[in-house]
């Protein structure tokens, strides 16, 4: 099981302030996700939610506990190794899409492969591939400001998952999208998920954190309870109905 | 459920015997509410005193009757498509009348119910949903039935979501008298983030 883990936090504390007007978003967090699983964390506001997606993908420093990415632990790496990691191996997929407007969505795509040094032709190509991959190549040279929100998202969703992305980190991911669009959107992310890769989902909608193999509840910073491994193929029709 | 309903309505699609009366109706609702073929037999027979269905001969060598609708029976199931669903009676909800008496009741931990309520229900509504995954869109009727089963599981958990806010909404001085400090302080922490948003 360690073997295959992507994303492994172990008591897991962050801690803002200190003293009596000491703030605690995490509380001893322990979570796990393998290659090919999506996990999904759900919470009211304030549980931590965001906060335990942002020290998993290194934005954010925990004040106890370790995180680590494909076995290294992210305290342990410099500034331009985490940088690195973070280029390289995390996808993150925001609520705002933060798209560059001046850039095509190609260009969107294949930028975060360029700025690691891979030459324009290559980062093209595998740019190519991520928006095929979320179905809107033909969309390629389009500006964002021309695309409807669902394809700037689905974009957006390229942009995280191009290259050899092994963690997916989502907040919220659907954000104003209508349904049937969201819909789309984590049905992308499952299928990355399907293909090999971790994901870590946050969402308060049920039918969203439903895409996920199991959902980990947040409640004022720690885990309260999780849902079971899902049922085999076999099993699943006997259970469900 | 209305079996009786049911059954009428598939018979408009022509003569059925017992058996394939229930794989029809099996079939259509993709096994969701499966019926022995007992209440078949029992339903088939009620209609049959009813004259709303009428046996088209002698069983077949099978020992097999195959029934089909009468007038009468037409126009039972017109009038089943025409009307809504009753909603005058609210079928018994236990989850509700369990939280209803566990919020009267002393020494009960509401939270705990609905935490374990909601994971439950969370791993049903993800289950659906994988089944619906994996669904080609071929199957609109067994579809349609397994996303009734999805809102229904969304709507509990948004409604198990408004009971644990209006819980610590209504309880504010004991649930924090019931609290160690640094989980008092992470509740500041949860009124900023929420400031945020």
């Amino acid at each position: 099981m360690t073997t295959t883990s992507t994303l492994v936090l172990e008591n897991v504390e962050r801690t803002h302030g200190t003293g009596e007007t000491a703030v605690h978003a995490l509380r001893g967090v322990s979570l796990t996700v393998s290659a090919g699983e999506l996990v999904a964390v759900m919470g009211p506001s304030g549980s931590g939610k965001s906060t335990l997606l942002n020290v998993a993908g290194g934005l954010d420093t925990p004040t106890g506990g370790t995180v680590s990415v494909d076995g290294a632990d992210l305290a342990g790496l410099s500034r331009a190794g985490l940088d690195r990691l973070r280029r390289r191996t995390m996808g993150f997929v925001f609520q705002d899409l933060n798209l560059i407007p001046s850039l095509t969505a190609i260009e969107n795509v294949s930028l975060p492969l360029e700025l690691d040094g891979l030459s324009v032709r290559k980062a093209r190509a595998a740019a190519k591939d991520a928006l095929g991959k979320v179905g809107i190549l033909e969309l390629a040279d389009r500006f964002p400001e021309h695309m409807s929100g669902g394809q700037q998202q689905r974009a957006a969703i390229a942009r995280a998952l191009v290259g050899d992305r092994r963690l997916v980190l989502a907040d919220e991911p659907t954000g104003a999208l209508d349904s049937t669009t969201g819909e789309a959107v984590l049905r992308t992310l499952r299928d990355q998920c399907d293909d090999g890769a971790a994901g870590l989902l946050v969402t308060h909608e049920s039918r969203h954190a439903a895409w996920a193999d199991r959902v980990v509840f947040l409640r004022d910073g720690v885990v309260v309870d999780t849902t079971g491994d899902p049922a085999t193929p076999e099993s699943l029709l006997s259970r469900v109905i | 459920m209305s079996i009786k309903h049911s059954l009428l309505a598939l018979l408009q699609s022509g003569p059925m015997y017992g058996a394939q009366l229930r794989q029809e109706f099996e079939h259509r609702t993709g096994g969701t509410w499966p019926l022995n073929v007992g209440q078949v037999y029992t339903t088939l027979g009620r209609l049959e005193r009813d004259a709303l269905v009428v046996s088209t001969g002698a069983a077949d060598e099978e020992g097999r009757i195959a029934y089909q609708l009468t007038d009468a029976g037409r126009a039972e199931v017109q009038q089943w498509w025409s009307v809504p669903v009753g909603r005058e009676q609210t079928p018994r909800n236990e989850l509700a009348i369990k939280l209803a008496l566990a919020v009267t009741l002393p020494g009960v931990d509401v939270q705990q119910i609905v935490q374990t309520q909601r994971t439950a229900t969370m791993t049903h509504l993800r289950d659906l949903t994988r089944l619906k995954r994996g669904a080609d869109g071929e199957d609109l009727a067994w579809e349609l039935v397994l996303e009734s089963l999805i809102f229904a599981d969304e709507a509990e958990v948004r409604w198990l979501d408004h009971v644990e806010a209006r819980i610590s909404r209504l309880t504010p001085t004991r649930a924090k008298a019931s609290r160690t400090a640094p989980v008092a302080t992470a509740e500041n922490a949860g009124a900023r983030e929420g400031a945020r948003r």
